[in-house]
């Protein structure tokens, strides 16, 4: 098994580093004349495309019960643009972040794709993809068309880079007979600390252990930012020149999740996806996870299952989330024709991203997101009513490599193997390192 | 063919014997040639290069690559850099689950290839069951173990409740049970491989010696050790050195089943350098790493070589 992946690896260096060589050669210094406006092709709106025919590749990792979803909407676009072609390919998410930067290096890239919101400054900076203002202005995007923190989320250095498609926040999930063997409405799913503590204390008397507090980035690190947004903390400042995830707020929020287990509403040594799964088996009531779960739930035969925006522990509500946003590649010969068309496909499908939210997301469009089309969407709706509350963390380039670090602290701690307060200050002492370094690497 | 070729060698005389000595001179090096060529593109160029890297701060899609020295690797002898203590904690991971999970690699498969040898009715059912887990991919075994050992949902512990024993072993997430789940996935996983190269080793040995044992009254045990054990030193040798670098190589299994839990103590050296290199582009530093534990495993390859010629 190894030596298969040393050796891939080895040939992404190499590869790599032939393509470097050429990327130096085009410059990498500022948008792509064509790209700015006033090419011989610019044109005033990105709606629609008049050019000859061309064909467009489409990556992303929709692997998913999503992946289906994309594929029809992109049937969809094909129908209505005969003169344009796209094709979608998809990869693991974790292959496909390392071999999107290794093909546009070739010269092998696709022209269109997704990336995970704390991506795009790291790809933006690597000079992956390309910037995106002129198509936000041609369509008359602004912030107040999506939500700020997912607009701004797309700007890396003054430029945006991408554009939302989706929001997937963490919403609470909970098994209905549960609640209710425990004396509980399961209509009425608890919304404050309080409530939330009684709820807890009454499935205990029940035996039940109503919170399983999982160590694992999936979700024990997304439930431990949320927490840390609701005490009205941060995870770094703005510019992200240092963490602030060790401080006051973020001790309290690991502290409640360590609770969890201390008091015995959690077992100890949960393992990934045993939260999710003790929850369809009727051994926990509650689980904060992703968007992502309705499709999960909707597939277990005669489960009862709710879900609703998460309860607010601290002091204000709040929620991690994840956005998938469109980009375009950075080629080695700019074609304005297909530029040009990229731009309507990403149009296109953010107009259509109503079918997109089926497959259980948010709409990053809010003019989707309030249709009645949409409130219709039950549990996506329920779970959009974050939308305000929602956080991203700062754009900027080698963000995850700092964040990488808090999941080693939640695991620490949640696995009771360090104080909270001691395994975040451990954490931010390493996050701080990995802030200068890469302030060193990507400058600024 | 073979008839031409003999008949060619014996009805020639003086003048012809020198074509086939000068022939013989660049044929060995003409059917070495294919693997030299894949030798030095895949192997060698990309290790001189990884030695070059690492010398840099090296992104290659970053335009600026500065030439750095050593510092790369000075920093993973500086306890205040930032790679310092997660450098060596996978080294010590990786170490302890090459200490552990060798000794294991090398006895077991060898007790099950003994018992493999004999005849009995259903060895070749047998000698299939014990390599039939080898086949699978690491994903495989990796995500089905994940799921049977998890500490609150897992059959291992639901099995061992039934029988009256603790039930709530940590064995993904805790210390010492995610060592001891990951080396014993391990050996169940790729037994099988070094018991079928034992097997053939034991096939090897000739029987005659077995005779001669038994005429100056040997006993089993006096057999496998004066027989059997020398008989099988060239594959011992093997086996050994190839179970050590395989097993400083686990990567699969921690990233799957543990994912270097609890905190980064199962993340083992190779996880490491992926993750510095390949997800936070670190590329140089990366390859200083790969080169200080490529190191490490020439010392300890030479090490065992020497220990089995002193034997000799």
């Amino acid at each position: 098994m190894k030596p298969h992946l040393t050796r891939r690896g080895l040939l992404g260096l190499g590869v790599g580093a032939g393509g470097a060589v050429l990327l130096g050669a085009c410059g990498d210094d500022g948008p792509n004349p064509v790209v700015g406006g006033g090419g011989e092709n610019a044109q005033p709106a990105a709606t629609n495309y008049t050019g000859p025919n061309v064909a467009l590749t489409f990556w992303n990792g929709f692997t998913g019960g999503d992946g289906p979803v994309m594929k029809s909407l992109v049937d969809k676009f094909n129908t209505a643009n005969p003169n344009i072609k796209v094709t979608m390919n998809v990869y693991e998410w974790a292959d496909y972040y390392q071999k999107v930067p290794a093909a546009v290096s070739t010269g092998n890239g696709p022209d269109l794709g997704i990336m995970h919101v704390d991506q795009v400054a790291t790809n933006a900076a690597r000079g992956v993809v390309l910037p995106l203002d002129d198509l936000a202005k041609s369509l008359q995007l602004t912030e107040s068309d999506f939500s700020p923190p997912v607009w701004q989320a797309g700007v890396y250095n003054g430029k945006r880079y991408s554009i939302p498609l989706d929001v997937h926040p963490l919403g609470m999930f909970y098994n209905k007979k549960v609640l209710q063997a425990a004396g509980l409405d399961p209509e009425k799913p608890p919304a404050t600390k309080d409530e939330y503590l009684t709820a807890l204390d009454k499935l205990k008397a029940k035996g039940v252990q109503g919170h399983w507090a999982t160590p694992f980035p999936f979700t024990g690190t997304l439930q431990f930012e949320a927490l840390t947004w609701q005490f009205g903390g941060q995870l770094f400042d703005d510019k992200a020149t240092k963490p602030l995830f060790a401080e006051q707020p973020g001790v309290q929020a690991l502290t409640f999740l360590t609770d969890m287990v201390k008091n015995g509403y959690s077992p100890k040594n949960v393992a990934q996806d045993a939260d999710l799964i003790a929850l369809q088996n009727g051994k926990n009531a509650f689980n904060w996870n992703g968007i992502w779960t309705i499709n999960t739930l909707r597939a277990v035969k005669g489960m009862e299952w709710g879900v609703t925006a998460l309860p607010t522990i601290g002091t204000q509500p709040a929620a991690w989330a994840g956005s998938h946003q469109f980009v375009q590649f950075k080629q080695r010969t700019q074609d304005a024709n297909k530029l040009q068309a990229g731009k309507v496909f990403i149009n296109f499908i953010s107009q259509q991203s109503l079918e997109w939210a089926k497959g259980g997301q948010v709409p990053a469009r809010k003019e989707i997101r309030d249709s009645p089309a949409f409130a219709a969407l039950k549990e996506q709706a329920a779970i959009g009513t974050q939308i305000d509350n929602l956080h991203f963390p700062p754009s900027v380039p080698g963000i995850p490599d700092a964040l990488a670090t808090v999941d080693t602290a939640v695991n620490e701690a949640i696995l009771l193997r360090k104080e909270p307060g001691k395994a975040l200050a451990d954490a931010a002492a390493k996050a701080g390192q990995i802030l200068e370094q890469n302030r060193k690497k990507y400058g600024g | 063919m073979v008839d031409v070729l003999e008949t060619a060698a014996t009805s020639t005389s003086a003048p012809a014997t020198r074509a086939p000595r000068r022939g013989a001179g660049l044929t060995p090096y003409l059917f070495l040639l294919p693997y030299v060529v894949l030798f030095v593109t895949f192997t060698l160029v990309p290790a001189g290069y990884g030695l070059w890297i690492s010398l840099h701060d090296w992104d290659y899609l970053l335009a600026g690559k500065p030439f750095v020295g050593l510092d790369n690797y000075q920093a993973l002898f500086d306890s205040a850099s930032p790679v310092f203590d997660f450098f060596w904690q996978s080294m010590q991971a990786t170490a302890i689950f090459t200490v552990f999970s060798v000794p294991l690699l090398v006895t077991v498969p060898l007790a099950i290839a003994l018992l493999l040898n004999r005849s009995f009715k259903g060895r070749t059912f047998f000698r299939a069951v014990y390599f039939a887990p080898y086949v699978l991919g690491v994903a495989v075994i990796g995500v089905l173990w994940r799921f049977l050992l998890d500490p609150n949902l897992g059959a291992v512990n639901a099995l061992l409740g039934a029988v009256g024993l603790p039930d709530d072993t940590a064995w993904t997430t805790g210390l010492p049970w995610a060592w001891i789940s990951l080396v014993g996935v391990t050996v169940w996983w790729t037994l099988g491989f070094n018991a079928v190269i034992y097997l053939a080793g034991l096939q090897d040995i000739p029987r005659e010696l077995y005779d001669a044992a038994k005429v100056d009254g040997a006993g089993r045990w006096a057999e496998f050790r004066s027989v059997t054990l020398p008989g099988l030193r060239p594959v011992l040798l093997f086996i050994v050195i190839n179970t050590i670098l395989a097993s400083s190589n686990m990567f699969g299994q921690a990233y799957l089943i543990t994912q270097g839990a609890p905190g980064v103590e199962t993340r083992t050296a190779i996880m490491y350098i992926a993750e510095e290199g390949l997800r936070s582009y670190r590329m140089g530093s990366a390859a200083a790493m790969s080169y200080l534990l490529t190191l490490a495993l020439l010392l300890v390859s030479m090490i065992t070589f020497r220990l089995f010629r002193t034997k000799d």
